[in-house]
């Protein structure tokens, strides 16, 4: 199935819930979607006798501008059908959540831990949703970009050069 | 050592025993084997076939209690910085550090923008002797130890240490 009819198959089944399709040179062809319908999309998507997404590649958050909302960024692949899809979906900076894909595809339980690590995304239903890569005593999310290195942490120094 | 204790109290022997134990600290710098980013490799490469580090006695183990060196080969994190330091609390004395690479030295590229890499291992632990370069070829590691030796040599051990 090519990106056009799956979009057009996700569209047709969850209406405004699926906001836009973004088809550049240098992007993979993307589905913009409503945070929280991610999870029964998902679901669709896996389920489906003519989709069969089985493999959740990657999941991502992304940062655009320090400004607008946070991204979630998902590449899906079919091993069955051999197709791949981009999922997009994008969350308030500070108190929004997107729905937990991690009991859907196992892949996710780590990723969108590590999303939540860098970017403070909050994912609900996730089984155990706790910092990975940085200390569990550590202050702010460091990949957003309006994100401030503190001076000190545990009493070293993060030195910055001026 | 502890045999040694209060056995011999003529300068003279003191003094040539400093010569006989280091002389012998020195041929056996057993280092502490861990690596924290590509400094491992390389460190690694001097210990095999090649290079081999054995020759200078040099050997690795895996327990901070049975090494002498602690080699810090790689970026140190803010995350493994806190280990470090407790792993080197755990060596027994004497002890040394060998702060391997621009990462250990000073922070190396995360020196800007590194909001979780601590500038200089020497910020935590004491470090003996500096290796520059990233990573440092072998033969740097292997000078490095051997500017270790040459320190281990000079040292008075049994004298009691002015802190």
């Amino acid at each position: 199935m090519t990106e056009q009819e799956i979009y057009a198959s996700l569209s047709s089944k969850f209406g405004d819930q699926v906001v836009e399709f973004i088809e550049e040179e240098t992007l993979n062809p993307t589905v913009v979607v409503e945070a929280s319908a991610i999870a029964d999309i998902c679901n669709y998507i896996k389920d489906t006798e003519t989709l069969q997404f089985d493999s959740l590649m990657n999941l991502a958050g992304h940062d655009p501008d320090g400004e607008s909302d946070l991204n979630v960024i998902y590449h899906l692949h079919s091993t069955e059908l051999d197709h791949y899809i981009t999922l997009k979906t994008f969350t308030p900076r500070d108190d929004g959540s997107v729905a937990s894909v991690a009991n859907i595809y196992r892949t996710a339980d780590w990723h969108e831990r590590e999303a939540y690590d860098l970017f403070g995304i909050k994912f609900s239903g996730h089984p155990d949703l706790k910092r990975i890569l940085m200390e569990d005593d550590w202050e702010g999310f460091p990949l957003k970009k309006d994100y401030v290195p503190a001076e000190f942490y545990r009493g070293m120094r993060i030195e910055k050069v001026k | 050592m502890g045999a040694l204790n209060h056995k011999f109290n003529e300068n003279i022997l003191i003094t040539s025993l400093d010569k006989l134990m280091n002389w012998s600290r020195s041929g056996s710098e057993w280092y502490f084997q861990f690596g924290l980013a590509c400094c491992a490799i390389e460190m690694m490469s001097a210990a095999a076939a090649r290079h081999d580090l054995e020759r200078f006695g040099a050997m690795p183990r895996s327990s901070p209690r049975q090494a002498d060196v602690m080699i810090v080969a790689g970026t140190v994190t803010l995350k493994m910085a806190t280990r470090v330091k407790r792993l080197y609390e755990q060596m027994a004395e004497p002890k040394y550090v060998i702060s391997m690479g621009s990462c250990a030295n000073s922070g190396g590229p995360y020196w800007q923008h590194g909001y979780h890499v601590l500038k200089g291992v020497d910020q935590i632990v004491p470090v003996d002797v500096y290796i520059p370069g990233c990573p440092p070829r072998p033969e740097a590691l292997i000078e490095g130890l051997l500017h270790l030796q040459k320190k281990m040599r000079e040292e008075p051990i049994l004298a009691k240490k002015e802190d």
